[in-house]
């Protein structure tokens, strides 16, 4: 299988995300700039965190609008497994792949810390891996992750089972409903703000995240078996 | 020419973090008739003037790129003015 890593100007995550996936998932991986064209060839695409374009006017706001969005949609309307973490997460939604928004954390602070969470949906390509309630650790590090949606939103969600993952136990940022990560109507696109890529090793405090690399992996070769 | 003033705000149904801090501080200096504190952006363009709509324009680039509808408002100015 293999990944794009899009890197926006002042991504951060990228190296992280190559990492995770070159040398500990063990699958084939390149960066692709903003300004690229196609997304052909790629079997997943991964939006990494970081401060994409300073963060000016809202996060996420302008990279939405970068050249290789497009492909992104495109990509993501034809199924092709799209992971967005943290500023990934919050271009996501500007970009409309995912619904809601995000706020300033509730304490206005950035936290950058280990968190818990709750594996609310383990029926997905990105969280089979997983049982479902499962705690697991994986850090966050963000100033905008109050996750908000409308009430009608909120009720398709949960109707949907698109809320992947909760904090478990206290709510760092004030998200609704302790939101930590939701996924599309059809299942493909994930966006989370915690960091799956900065725990996947034991070296780091936590390898809990490179399960959810190994789901999506699993689910792509089942298909590819299945279609082949 | 124009010159337009595009005020964005949280939606009233949106919690605004910053303006509760602020109110808060506020609360403290015994300014104890603020009610409420909303912090929003405040944005000037100048835009050249052709045959296009300026209303439909400005309007066109607050929902697509200057708010984000899902949780801000947003209100302009539009003032004609002569290029210097």
């Amino acid at each position: 299988m293999k990944f794009a890593v899009i890197v926006f100007p002042g991504s951060n995550g990228d190296i992280d995300m190559f990492h995770a996936i070159k040398d500990e998932l063990g699958e084939e991986v390149e960066y692709v700039p903003h300004t690229a064209d196609s997304l052909a060839g790629f079997d997943g695409i991964l939006l990494p965190g970081g401060f994409s374009y300073g963060d000016y006017l809202r996060t996420g706001a302008i990279a939405r609008f970068s050249n290789v969005m497009g492909e992104v949609v495109k990509a993501a309307n034809e199924g092709v497994p799209v992971l967005g973490v943290c500023n990934g997460f919050q271009i996501l939604l500007e970009a409309g792949l995912l619904p809601g928004a995000m706020r300033r954390n509730r304490e206005l602070a950035f936290i950058c810390k280990p968190t818990q969470l709750v594996v609310e949906n383990n029926k997905t390509m990105f969280t089979s891996g997983y049982e479902i309630g499962e705690t697991i650790t994986i850090p966050i590090a963000h100033g905008e992750g109050n996750y908000y949606c409308d009430e009608e939103t909120m009720k398709l969600l949960k109707q949907n089972n698109q809320i992947v993952f909760t904090y478990d136990g206290e709510n760092p940022n004030g998200s609704l409903e302790g939101i930590a990560g939701i996924m599309n109507e059809n299942g493909n696109v994930l966006g989370m703000m915690p960091h799956p890529e900065r725990a996947v090793d034991q070296l780091l405090g936590s390898a809990d995240g490179l399960k959810l690399f190994q789901s999506i992996v699993r689910n792509w070769r089942e298909n590819h078996v299945v279609n082949a | 020419m124009y010159k337009v003033k595009v005020y964005i705000t949280l939606r009233e149904s949106v919690l605004d973090p910053q303006g509760t801090a602020v109110k808060s501080s506020l609360h403290s200096m015994s300014y104890d008739t603020v009610s409420d504190v909303r912090i929003g952006k405040y944005m000037e363009l100048t835009i050249e003037k052709n045959n296009q709509d300026i209303d439909a324009l400005v309007k066109e680039m607050c929902e697509r790129l200057l708010a984000n509808i899902v949780i801000e408002d947003y209100r302009y100015e539009i003032e004609e003015v002569v290029a210097l």
